[in-house]
């Protein structure tokens, strides 16, 4: 992993799970923003599968378990679609929480990810 | 959502369980509620697919709760969205089970942390998931409590629920 794009992504996913979360306990139904946000968030994840998959052939190897690793990883990226088509089908206020939940989750599971990488034994 | 529920108790104070009923468990803050459920089932069916994998020979007592664990999870989470009075107890179950379960094992692991030398979504009262596993639980007994299905017989169908109630 790539120290400075891991905490771009946990940046983006706290912001992006605030957000939703706010927005969400304002009344909002899911919108644009709120779409667009998780969207961001999964485009992050993306680039994350590449550069796990190019960075141990790249130097830089993975000091903890990479399975592990990869059922964070595999389970982060499913996350931020389910919500967003959840979403899509039953849209209300909650919806907007529950993406925020997603957005936060991700979080919590990349920073879990930077720590198998970088911290054996965390 | 309340104040919706609120309006009608005036005229009708039957309505309110009514429409909880029709609405479904997944209705509102429940919503939320199932989706957290849904992430911890994750967590913990990822974990221990890991643990088992990895390294159960260290720890068969540890990680086979962590899997057990991690399948009532599942269980709660399906239940909680399926409607009907069998899932409802279902969900009352499994929502006991992990309640229990993070209360004894959560103090054996303070009390006695030699039994517990591997963590186990329980360990530390949920320490290592934020302490969700020991919250959730109570959130989900609350939420049950308020959505009681319809009496058996109205399960079927939703307009004879609306008349027997």
């Amino acid at each position: 992993m790539i120290e400075w794009f891991a905490w771009t992504q946990v940046a983006v996913a706290v912001v992006a799970g605030l957000l939703c979360l706010v927005l969400g306990l304002a009344g909002r139904v899911p919108n644009d923003l709120v779409l667009g946000s998780l969207a961001l968030v999964e485009l992050l994840l993306v680039a994350q599968v590449v550069v796990a998959l190019v960075a141990p052939a790249a130097g830089n190897p993975p000091t903890g378990s990479l399975l592990e690793f990869w059922v964070y990883l595999v389970s982060a990226v499913l996350l931020p679609p389910a919500a967003a088509f959840w979403a899509l089908v039953d849209r209300g206020r909650w919806a907007t929480v529950v993406c925020g939940v997603a957005a936060l989750a991700v979080a919590v599971m990349v920073y879990r990810m930077f720590q198998i990488w970088t911290v054996q034994q965390a | 959502m309340r104040l919706l529920g609120e309006s009608t108790d005036m005229s009708t104070p039957t309505t309110e369980p009514t429409r909880a009923t029709r609405r479904g468990r997944l209705s509102g803050v429940g919503r939320v509620l199932v989706a957290v459920y849904g992430v911890l089932a994750l967590a913990a069916t990822g974990r221990s697919l890991v643990q088992i994998v990895e390294k159960f020979d260290e720890a068969p007592l540890a990680y086979s709760l962590s899997a057990l664990a991690a399948v009532v999870y599942v269980v709660a989470t399906i239940a909680l969205v399926r409607p009907g009075r069998t899932w409802y107890r279902i969900a009352w179950a499994t929502i006991v089970f992990e309640f229990t379960g993070v209360v004894v094992i959560g103090a054996l692991s303070v009390i006695r942390p030699d039994l517990f030398p591997h963590d186990t979504v329980w360990s530390g009262f949920g320490r290592g998931y934020l302490f969700i596993p020991l919250v959730l639980p109570l959130l989900g007994m609350w939420w049950l409590s308020r959505h009681r299905p319809a009496p058996a017989g109205a399960a079927g169908a939703s307009d004879a629920a609306e008349d027997v109630a």
